[in-house]
């Protein structure tokens, strides 16, 4: 659906996007993540055909951005980093407004208008000024304006900045919703967010992309070697520190175990298996097997947060152009 | 076409959302007001005064109160038109709402020309304020309404070729005021151009004067249309027009 090979794009003094390649399939819903200034306005804009790349080709929807922009354009709904809003204008009034540029007209924009609105919840604001609109409801404005025209491909330019905790649930619901029929492309700094909705994730950082995958494969792929909690208890009398410690050294895919703390009878380990080995059952088998209690065994979950920070730090951009 | 009327009605609903078009007619209305009663009252002392010494004064209405009161007009456009075009685009690259036009499914020149169509429909608009005093000399006597006509057909287009520019100028900034500053820098050296071929009778004197809107507005005033005028007019809104889709493509470039 979007298809976007070697693009770059230089300003007068830098440059924003350099030499970035990823493809996007109907229905997916793409996430995309990058630190400030990375370059993911620029894509997006580039893919709005708001402005050409200075080198590379980007297409969407089957049409190429820079031959036939009419195409893409008509195909392609937008939510810019600002809602592009008229303070000016109604609610309703701006809707019917953003219809018309988009080709709309008659009973279809009064349907579509109602719909829209009802869908981003502004139904109640309807004949209220854009200007006196709090920010939240501007950017479902936006949003609504975005999906009106029923477009097959849909660009977000952080598209929950601003809204409230229920808000932001609400419309990643509505995103969710909308996929499927639509593809989606989403930028945000929210890394959860990702986790949720996204069944792709694009990481960019100054430029390039420093990852594409799956949220679940790159979740795995930076995992490796798993960390685990272990809590273990005695059942009668004290605990020696030792004996549990070689038991558990002696689990089949472990490589190191390290004692954390001792609180009355219950000890506390953190237990590392060897690459790409899965451990947590073993040592569930071992403690229970050898007479103690399991209070507790979890995985030091490696987050997408630390995949993010890992991935974007200066360094690793680095690697990456290499 | 329906894009482009899409655009002007969006224009022109801002400005009369504002107070900028109410406030722009009002002081239209004051000034215009004050010329043709200036014109009117000195068009009736000569009357009398011919008829008291008895010696001929030719009561062309026409010449001695429509002709003056245009071409006051023809001037004060110059004023009023930096203020109908400077939030054109300007505004539209401030608040980012020119992603939402440039994005859309609709051509750069029926964005610009619906934006130059709804300024030059606000100015039409305010310069018929000033069409109140003329229906008055029709009430009371019988003026020749062809040279008005033409008159006015000056106007709009001496109107349109300034707001042309205008439309330009503010393509070139996200400042309203700069915008606005600058179209009224430019409305006001084409009008002293003029000047020039007033103490200076060189080719290149006359090539200067004839870049003058005012000048080309003379004939207008008098009732006279020439080609050569019209063909002036034309060219500077094609000019405009023409320059401001160019820097809507290069802005796309650059930022
Ligand atoms: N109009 C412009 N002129 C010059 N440089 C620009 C322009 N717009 C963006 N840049 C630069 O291009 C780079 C990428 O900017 P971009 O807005 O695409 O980042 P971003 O990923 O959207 O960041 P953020 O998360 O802050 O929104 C930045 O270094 C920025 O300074
Ligand atoms: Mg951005």
């Amino acid at each position: 659906m979007i298809k976007v090979e070697h693009l770059t794009k230089r300003y007068a003094r830098n440059v924003a996007v350099n030499d970035i390649s990823f493809e996007v399939e109907k229905g997916q819903i793409v996430g995309f993540l990058g630190p400030n200034g990375a370059g993911k306005t620029t894509t997006m804009r580039i893919l709005t055909c708001f402005m050409p790349p200075s080198d590379g080709s980007a297409q969407v929807a089957g049409f190429d951005v820079i031959q036939s922009p009419m195409e893409v354009k008509r195909r392609v709904g937008y939510l810019p980093e600002t809602p592009p809003l008229y303070p000016e204008m109604e609610v309703s009034e701006y809707l019917l407004f953003v219809g018309k540029l988009k080709g709309l007209g008659g009973n279809e924009l009064k349907r579509r208008v109602d719909d829209v609105a009802g869908r981003c919840a502004v139904g109640d604001v309807r004949n209220k000024l854009i200007s006196k609109l709090s920010k939240g409801y501007r950017q479902r404005v936006g949003l609504a304006q975005a999906i009106l025209h029923n477009p097959e491909v849909l660009i977000l330019d952080e598209p929950t900045s601003g809204l409230d905790p229920k808000q932001i649930i609400e419309t990643r619901e509505l995103i969710q919703q909308l996929s499927g029929d639509h593809t989606i492309i989403l930028s945000t700094h929210i890394l959860p967010e990702v986790e949720q909705i996204c069944q792709k994730v694009i990481i960019i950082a100054q430029g390039k992309v420093v990852a594409t995958d799956s949220v679940h494969n790159l979740t795995n792929r930076m995992r490796g070697s798993e960390t685990v909690n272990v809590e273990v208890e005695s059942r009668n009398g004290p605990l020696e520190l030792t004996s549990v410690q070689q038991r558990l050294e002696q689990v089949a895919g472990v490589s190191r175990v390290l004692h954390k703390e001792t609180r009355d009878s219950r000890l506390t380990f953190e237990v590392e298996s060897l690459q790409g080995r899965v451990i947590r059952p073993e040592i569930a088998r071992a403690v229970v097997e050898s007479g103690w209690n399991l209070n507790e065994l979890h995985t030091a979950a490696i987050s997408l947060e630390e995949i993010f920070l890992q991935l974007t730090s200066v360094d690793a951009a680095k690697e990456a152009k290499q | 076409m329906k894009n482009i009327l899409v655009i002007a009605a969006k224009e022109i609903n801002s400005y009369f959302r504002s107070p900028i078009a109410y406030g722009l007619m009002a002081f239209f209305a004051l000034i215009a007001g004050y010329f043709f009663w200036f014109s009117t009252a000195f068009f009736v002392q000569r009357g009398m005064e011919s008829q008291m010494t008895g010696r001929s004064f030719p009561m062309d209405v026409n010449e001695w109160v429509i002709r003056p009161v245009l071409s006051n007009i023809s001037v004060i456009g110059l004023f009023l038109i930096p203020m109908i075009t400077m939030r054109l685009f300007a505004e539209e690259k401030r608040s980012g709402t020119i992603e939402l036009l440039v994005t859309s499914p609709i051509r750069d020149w029926e964005i610009i020309l619906g934006k130059w169509l709804a300024a030059l429909l606000m100015y039409a608009a305010i310069l018929a304020v000033a069409l109140v005093n003329m229906l008055i000399l029709f009430a009371y006597g019988s003026p020749d309404w062809k040279p008005m006509l033409i008159g006015y057909l000056g106007l709009l287009l001496q109107g349109g070729a300034l707001l042309a520019l205008g439309t330009f100028i503010s393509n070139t900034t996200r400042n309203q005021i700069v915008a606005g500053v600058a179209t009224f820098a430019i409305c006001l050296l084409l009008w002293v151009l003029d000047w020039v071929t007033s103490f200076e009778t060189a080719a290149w004197a006359k090539v200067v004067g004839y870049m003058s809107v005012l000048t080309h507005f003379e004939p207008f005033s008098k009732g006279v249309i020439d080609t050569k005028d019209v063909v002036f007019y034309l060219s500077l809104i094609f000019l405009g027009l023409f320059l401001t889709a160019r820097s809507l493509e290069s802005l796309r470039w650059r930022s």
